[in-house]
């Protein structure tokens, strides 16, 4: 994975809240064994018509909104399934970061071990750059990882949240299996003190 | 003396293998690893291109479940006519064959959905920590076990290294007292909750279900309670371990035995929440007022009882909260401050990892035996698991269901999540049992209405909901 830097984009805005992992991946798309490709199936129901036609009424189909490295949603983005495939499928359509006031909490791991940021601001922030982007939909932010800031487009800089583990890993590209792979030695004291609990493969 | 303890702070400790630090999760082990085919074969990829191998393929187990067909057998076989779905659990069984991993695959007569064939199989036992990428393994926090889904590169996580990274969650008492009204179900409580918390409420939280009602719960309804804890946002649901727990356990395949059995209890007894033990947060239901629940909008938390109306989004004040009930109602093709009672459907479909086990479809059967399926209704019975599915024929359950005119199924997902040949076609209203009516979840331009199975059933005989305590008074 390539290291994060600072970067700084427009804003395709979907001011929903609960954008459930069905709505940015439906299920008929999860029978794939690979992780490629996925991009052109993000927001498959709400982009697409019946014929596989572009909604034009669909914000990702707005001329304005190509190029977008940044998604805005409402509350609770990434809600109900465990599917990687949504992370997956926002980073293959290019975005590289997105914004709410909380993400669900599987979705939220799946994204940072994806390179894709979940940027969590307040609600008052939250409301102040709907509204601001509702005017001018050409306005950019900037994403500072290292400093977890997020810029807004009049200057103003919040602070967000981010797992310090994850954003090592993330500052650095290096992926988290690595450091359980390290652990190789703990993992083996636990199981010689700790009796197996069940045996699957006296079952299977 | 030592500081009080919640059930999940005793598993958690004593599952940690690495301590937290300032910069770094703990490191936590994990007991038992629920694999199937949708969320692991890029995991088994990685580890093949990294040279890993399944660290404990004896505390790893799959199965096929979410695309499998569930439409009859032709002479034995269960035919796949998806050929990407063919691809996809044709590169289970390999996985499973290259790593060692054992694998119930379609065909074997203990294949079935994941979440019904850990505790059938009695692999899921308390103070485990188990996992799988599905976000329901939070079901399994019926037994007193810390069970929660992950993402894909966990998945990978957890094959090569038996362990995970995790950051500790706060904990939630979700307390339900009283008791429940006849009729009014496990189901209920927990779409009740949903609907109090909102999908989002316990985010970030492990929620421990408490109180005089859940202790009520046989096994069965306490998974219905656990299964649906994520719609609450909640990763895990956990109810404590008691008698009720053991003698469901009891000599089930894994399930220890002899002298083993009771020292195992001995040990389980120590599990439930120490007396001055504290939460982070505290929700308090009354079971006693509990009606049957219905949802009739499009996430879970969109909720109400079966005989209360549609809410207005001009009563909102949020904007996005009104614009998400807008686009909701607008989907469902429901008006604001309609009732939901008398509403036409299309489909009903028991089943599901949150309502597909024996107790579920012996609710069914009984309420829907000497009955039949109203004209132009769609009725679907699929049975959690092979197991299931043979139990039910073994009690006559198979012959009710199909004199009333419902379809009895092979086990599997089937309609819950929509991939598998098994849907509702654009604009068809469902009655269903399972756990999401997020917009297209069981089908593209499907709408669900998510309730308890005798909800489902007196839908199906009605044609339309109904609210059962009237229909067959006395269930």
């Amino acid at each position: 994975m390539d290291p994060i830097k600072s970067f700084t984009s427009t804003v395709v805005v979907l001011p929903i809240d609960n954008i459930d992992t069905d709505q940015i991946i439906p299920a008929r798309f999860l029978k794939v064994t690979n992780k490629s490709g996925l991009g052109d199936a993000l927001f498959s129901d709400w982009r697409y018509n019946e014929d596989g036609s572009p909604k034009s009424d669909f914000i990702l189909n707005f001329p304005a909104s190509k190029g977008a490295q940044v998604l805005f949603a409402g509350d609770n983005f990434g809600c109900g399934s465990s599917r990687e495939h949504a992370p997956w499928a926002l980073v293959g359509y290019g975005f590289r970061a997105v914004i709410s006031t909380y993400f669900a909490d599987i979705f939220q791991n799946n994204a940072l071990k994806n390179g894709l940021l979940p940027v969590i601001v307040p609600s008052a922030v939250h409301q102040k750059l709907q509204a601001h982007l509702g005017t001018d939909p050409q306005a950019q932010v900037t994403v500072d990882l290292a400093e977890q800031e997020l810029t807004l487009p009049w200057g103003e800089k919040v602070h967000f949240p981010v797992d310090p583990f994850a954003k090592h890993c993330l500052l650095n590209g290096i992926d988290q299996l690595g450091f359980l792979t390290g652990a190789a030695g703990e993992i083996e004291q636990y199981e010689r003190t700790h009796p197996q609990r069940v045996v699957t493969t006296l079952v299977g | 003396m030592s500081t009080p303890r919640t059930l999940f702070q005793k598993i958690w400790d004593n599952h940690v293998v690495k301590a937290a630090t300032p910069l770094t999760p703990a490191v936590l082990y994990i007991d038992l690893h629920l694999v199937h085919e949708v969320t692991s074969p890029q995991a088994f990829t990685e580890l093949r291109e990294r040279g890993l191998q399944v660290r404990r393929p004896d505390r790893t187990i799959a199965t096929m479940d979410h695309s499998t067909p569930t439409t009859p057998r032709v002479k034995g076989v269960i035919p796949v006519t998806d050929m990407q779905a063919k691809a996809q659990l044709q590169q289970l069984v390999d996985n499973c064959a290259q790593f060692g991993v054992p694998l119930f695959a379609l065909g074997n007569d203990k294949q079935g959905i994941v979440h019904v064939i850990g505790p059938e199989q009695g692999l899921t036992q308390p103070g485990m920590t188990i996992v799988c990428g599905d976000s329901h393994t939070s079901t399994h926090g019926a037994f007193g076990a810390l069970a929660f889904g992950i993402g894909t590169s966990e998945v990978a996580h957890v094959l090569s290294t038996q362990c995970l990274i995790q950051n500790k969650p706060k904990t939630m008492e979700i307390r339900v007292n009283g008791r429940l009204q006849p009729g009014v179900t496990a189901k209920d409580i927990i779409l009740a909750i949903i609907a109090k918390i909102g999908i989002g409420g316990g985010t970030g939280y492990v929620v421990e279900y408490t109180g005089e009602a859940i202790r009520a719960l046989s096994m069965e309804e306490r998974m219905t309670i656990c299964n649906m804890s994520i719609e609450g946002g909640a990763r895990a649901g956990l109810i404590a371990p008691d008698e009720t727990t053991w003698e469901y356990i009891r000599g089930r395949p894994a399930a220890p035995q002899g002298a083993a059995w009771d020292a195992a209890v001995e040990e389980w007894r120590k599990l439930p929440t120490d007396e001055g033990a504290t939460y982070d947060a505290t929700v308090v239901l009354d079971a006693n007022t509990l009606k049957p629940m219905i949802t009739y909008g499009t996430n879970p938390g969109m909720g109400m009882s079966i005989d209360d109306t549609v809410p207005d989004p001009a009563q909102l004040d949020d904007a996005n909260q009104r614009h998400a009930l807008e686009k909701a109602l607008n989907y469902m093709g429901l008006q604001a401050g309609q009732p939901l009672l008398g509403q036409a459907v299309d489909v009903v479909f028991i089943g599901s990892c949150t309502n597909s086990r024996i107790s579920d479809l012996r609710q069914a059967a009984a309420a829907i035996e000497g009955h039949r399926v109203a004209p132009g209704v769609r009725m679907m019975v699929v049975p959690g698991s092979q197991l299931v599915k043979k139990q039910a024929e073994e009690e006559g359950l198979r012959e009710i269901f199909e004199a009333a005119g419902a379809e009895w199924r092979e086990a599997g997902c089937s309609m819950c999540i929509a991939m598998n040949g098994d849907q509702l076609s654009p604009g068809q209203y469902a009655v269903s049992t399972s756990n999401r009516n997020f917009e297209g979840r069981q089908g593209k331009g499907g709408r669900t209405f998510l309730a308890s199975p005798l909800t489902a059933v007196a839908a199906a005989i009605n044609g339309k909901i109904t609210d059962h305590r009237e229909a067959f008074a006395g269930v």
